[in-house]
Order: structure tokens, then sequence, then C-alpha cells
């Protein structure tokens, strides 16, 4: 536990040492902005919620958070600090986890800075607090499945364009899953069955359920459960590595 | 090999595959308190996945590794406890300063409050690093980036401490602090090093092993490495040149000697005269060689008995196919 802390502060740490933190969540903060304002129509709709902004979460996170979660591994692998983290008495989970929940807690940093959406919204009219709320805690549920995604693809390469790449495609499949351009290539063939579970394998689906303001144990489960496997993934993945 | 039983490192028939490449092949060697052991071999000999599988950074393919009792596979953290490692190039978190660097590993290692800051204190102090600790570490240059990686790797007084080129980059003054501080250590721990740098073996190492395409090859104190040379007891003299002309014949002549090499050297003559095997701590030669020389006027500028050269023995025992080649070689 002690050691996964140490990781974790040092990773956080290093999100701010750089200036990557910054333009991260400069980008961020403007792109979620834009995104809302002028692609959602936020103005036009004349309602006082936030849709329009988490609507575009999920296709913001797409390209943002395999930005952050490329360099977890791969850049230690790339400078050699690999060599000292895996020589120090770290248990491998430690280190997976203290990673990953750093980039978690920075990416919810960005996430919490865009509260000024959410005192707009309560300005010009009465929101739904609760659904606001909920729509948040997915948002930020969301962001710990594609960087954990993120984190298991990024200990396979030492090169982050292609921790990058991968992920990009990977988070892609994920968030499309229950979409037509997924499961029209299976409807021909497959049973309901295995339609339905592929469908129910999508971020979309979750994350509407959720900013319908209910948080549903089971949408709950599945991001938990999507961020344990990649994670188990990613320590899986640094052993073997190990073995050479 | 046999492990003393005051061992503190115990290698077993060590094996390391990637793929089809064999980078270690049946590595067998132990390391006591107050050992230093060199590791000396070309490059992609096998020093550094060697250390890396001892330090538990890569799992060996075969074979056992045990520090100070525990056994790597089985108490990985046990024993990585014990370790200090300083890998090849000192990697460090370039973003952070030396001091966040060493806060964040005595953090890691489980050193707390006052304890933290005294092992940081005294690794600081010993790595001669407290002017730069406010900078980042990629700002620094290679020097005390290394010594900043020395500083994490000496931070918790580990009773094992394992280093990959650690004066390789740095400036001769450097080399001599950082051999200095690897003497001052050494009575209490175990201390592998790697170097391809001779001299330091002989500086700084109670033992070497010779490692060529995953294999140890020599095994012994830098004396015994040395007494493998073909110079070992040959005695070596230089004289003004132009007093040189049959002086080869006489040395050969004399009783005992096997052959006599002669090379030109500027305005001198440098002559080694080599005895037969088994000549061990025989003085008689060079006495002899000295009397003649009073004898025949020889203005002598040097003459010495070769202790041996260990680059001669590397690169026959490293490269056997080149070993004709050494004998025409000029020190």
């Amino acid at each position: 536990m002690r050691e996964m802390w140490a990781i974790f502060k040092r990773e956080l740490q290093g999100y701010f040492a750089t200036p990557l933190a910054y333009v991260f969540i400069i980008i961020f903060l403007f792109c979620t902005g834009a995104f809302a304002f002028y692609l959602g129509g936020y103005f036009e709709r004349e309602q006082a919620d936030l849709k329009t902004f988490f609507d575009f979460h999920p296709w913001l996170y797409l390209f943002l958070i395999p930005a952050v979660a490329m360099r977890l591994w791969a850049e230690e692998r790339r400078v050699g600090t690999i060599e000292l983290l895996l020589s120090l008495p770290v248990p491998l989970w430690a280190a997976v986890l203290g990673k990953f929940l750093a980039a978690w807690v920075f990416v919810g940093i960005a996430l919490a800075l865009t509260f000024p959406m959410w005192l707009t919204v309560s300005y010009l009219g009465n929101p739904d607090h609760g659904v606001i709320l909920a729509s948040y805690i997915g948002s930020f549920l969301m962001a710990g499945g594609y960087l954990a995604i993120g984190s298991c693809l990024s200990a396979i390469t030492r090169n982050q364009v292609i921790a990058f790449v991968v992920s990009v495609v990977v988070c892609f499949l994920f968030t499309v899953s229950g979409l037509p351009i997924v499961i029209d290539f299976f409807a021909v063939w497959a049973p309901q069955a295995v339609i339905t579970t592929i469908a129910s394998f999508s971020f979309l689906t979750h994350f509407d359920a959720i900013t319908r303001g209910v948080i549903d144990l089971r949408d709950m489960l599945y991001f938990a459960s999507l961020m344990g496997v990649w994670l188990v993934a990613t320590a899986v993945i640094v052993d073997m590595k190990k073995a050479g | 090999m046999t492990a003393a039983s005051n061992s503190m490192i115990a290698i077993g028939n060590l094996v390391k595959k990637f793929g089809p490449f064999t980078a270690v092949d049946g590595v067998s060697f132990s390391v006591a308190k107050g050992e230093v052991l060199g590791f000396l071999g070309p490059n992609g000999a096998g020093k550094s996945t060697t250390m890396k599988m001892v330090t538990g950074y890569l799992a060996p393919t075969e074979g056992s590794i045990s520090v100070c009792g525990h056994k790597m596979d089985e108490e990985t953290l046990a024993a990585q406890r014990l370790i200090g490692y300083l890998p090849e190039g000192a990697p460090a978190y370039t973003d952070m300063t030396p001091l966040e660097f060493l806060r964040f590993i005595a953090n890691v290692r489980g050193l707390k409050g006052a304890d933290a800051k005294a092992a940081i204190d005294r690794a600081v102090a010993r790595t001669e690093i407290g002017g730069v600790l406010e900078q980042a570490i990629d700002t620094l240059s290679k020097g005390f980036r290394r010594r900043v990686g020395l500083a994490q790797a000496i931070l918790h007084d580990p009773a094992v401490l394992i280093m990959d080129e650690p004066t390789d980059g740095l400036d001769p003054n450097q080399k001599y602090a950082v051999r200095k501080l690897i003497a001052e250590m050494a009575p209490e721990k175990a201390i592998i090093i790697s170097t391809h740098i001779l001299e330091e073996v002989d500086a700084i190492c109670t033992r070497a092993l010779i490692i060529d395409r995953g294999q140890i090859v020599a095994d012994g104190t830098p004396a015994q490495l040395m007494a493998r040379s073909r110079y070992h007891n040959a005695v070596s003299l230089i004289m003004p040149a132009a007093q040189s002309g049959g002086v080869a014949e006489i040395l050969g002549a004399l009783p005992g000697v096997a052959a006599v090499e002669a090379q030109p050297r500027g305005e001198d003559a440098a002559f080694t005269v080599f005895q037969p095997q088994g000549a061990e701590g025989d003085t008689r030669l060079i006495d002899e060689i000295a009397n003649l020389a009073k004898e025949k006027g020889w203005t002598l500028r040097t003459l010495y008995r070769e202790p041996g050269r260990l680059d001669e023995v590397f690169r026959r025992l490293t490269r056997p196919d080149t070993e004709t080649d050494a004998s025409g070689e000029a020190a």
C-alpha cells in the first residue's frame, strides 16, 4: 500500500512537472466547452441541463485519454526507468495501480475544472443537480475505463505513438460496440445473445444510462470490472516482459 | 562452483534466453561480504543481463538466484529490499529534482520522516550531489546524473550493491571519487560492478569474472588473472635506440629466457624478455639483466618485472581466434 501511494504521488507530480498537464487541461476544457456550445447547440436547446456537454465526453476521451495513458509504461520502458521501478521492492499490483490511479486522478482534476459549466447552467436555469452529479460520476468512471485500456496497451510497447494509436482503435471499438457500425457486422450471422453481449460492452450504452440520472449498480459494475480486467492484463503483460 | 557459507549472493547455473538467442548460458558464482566482484566482458557478453536477473528485473530462463538466503523467484520483495541497484546509464525520472527523486526512493523503500532524511543526507554527502539537489535531473551533466543514480542505489545502505558501469562517462576526478566511495563501502557489503575499464578491476575489485558469449571464461583475483598473461613475470626494459644494436641477441642468450621481443619507441627501444612458464616469483632474470646492463654500460630508462597485462588476458579469453595478433602489439 505504501509503495502504491509513493508511486501514485510521483506519477501525479510528474504530470504537473511538465507542460503536459497544462496543455491537456486547457485543451480538455476548451474542447468540452466548444463541443457543448457549438456542436451540441447548448443554447438552441433552451434546456437547463448539461446533456450536450456530457454527450461529447466519450468522443473527447477517445483521443485525449490515450494521450494521457500512452506514457504510463511506454515512457518508462523507453527511458529505462522501468528497470529501476521493477527492481525496487514494489509488488507489481502496486506499480500498476499507483500509475493508473495517478492518471485517473489527473483526468478527474481536468473533469472537475469544467465546473463553470455547472455554474453557468445553474445561473441560467434550474437544472436537475442529481442528474448532473450522476453524469459527472459516469464520465469519471468512463474515463477510468479508457485509461485502463490505455495502460494495458502502453505496457506492450516502448513506442508511445504505437501505444496511442492502438489505444484509440481499441477504445473506439469499446465506445461504439452498441452502435450499428459494429452491431450490423454481427447481426447477419450471430445469434441474438452474442449481439446483446457485444452491445452491452459499449461505453455509450452504459454512459447514456448514467447520464439520464440513474446510477444503476450494473453500469457501475460494468466500468469497475472493465478497469479490473484491463489492469490485470497490464500486470500480466509487464510480468511477461520480465520473462523476456 | 561452491558457494561459501558466508556468501551473500549465490547464483547457480543461470540461463537467459531471448527467443533463439542465449544471452546468459550457465553462469554460476557467489559473492561474499567484503568482496567487490568485477564483471568483465565485451559488449553483449551477458554482463548486464546477468545483473538484471540478479536484481529481479528480468526472470531467468533457468537457474537460481539467492540474496542473503532469499530466493529471488520466491521471495522477490525480501531479496530486492537488500539490493541497491544502479542500472546501466543510471536512468532516473528526469522531470524530478534529485531531492524529489531520492525522497521517492526513500518512500518506496519504507523510510519515513527522520530516517528518510538521514538516509538522503548520507547518500547526498557520499555522492557529493549537495549542490544540485534542487535542479531538474534532465538539466544535470552526465557525471551528476550518474551520481544521482548512485545515491539512489546506496540510499537504504543495502547489504548488496549492484552497479552496471558505475564510472562510465565520468571524468577522471569523478571516476576516482566513485572508486573511493566503492572502496569505502566494500568491507560491509557484497558488491558487483561491471566495467569495460580494465584498470578499474585492478583498482577496486577483489575478484573478477570475465564473461564471453554468456559464459564465464575466467574467475579469479586480479593478480590471478594477470598471472594468465603471457607477460606475467616477463622483464621489460627501455634503453636509447642508439645502444640497442645486438641487445636482443645478448638477452636471448641469457639462461632461462624463452623469447625476446623488441619494439622501437621513438628515440628509445623497448625489449620484453619472456621466461618459460612456471617462473613464479623468480627474480633472478631481472637481477641478471641489471648486472648485464652495468657490465655493458647500457643506459636503462626503465627496467621492471611485468605483473601481467589484463588487456591481453581479456583479449585472448574473449576473442580466442585473435591470439596471435596480440603478440605483435606494443604495450
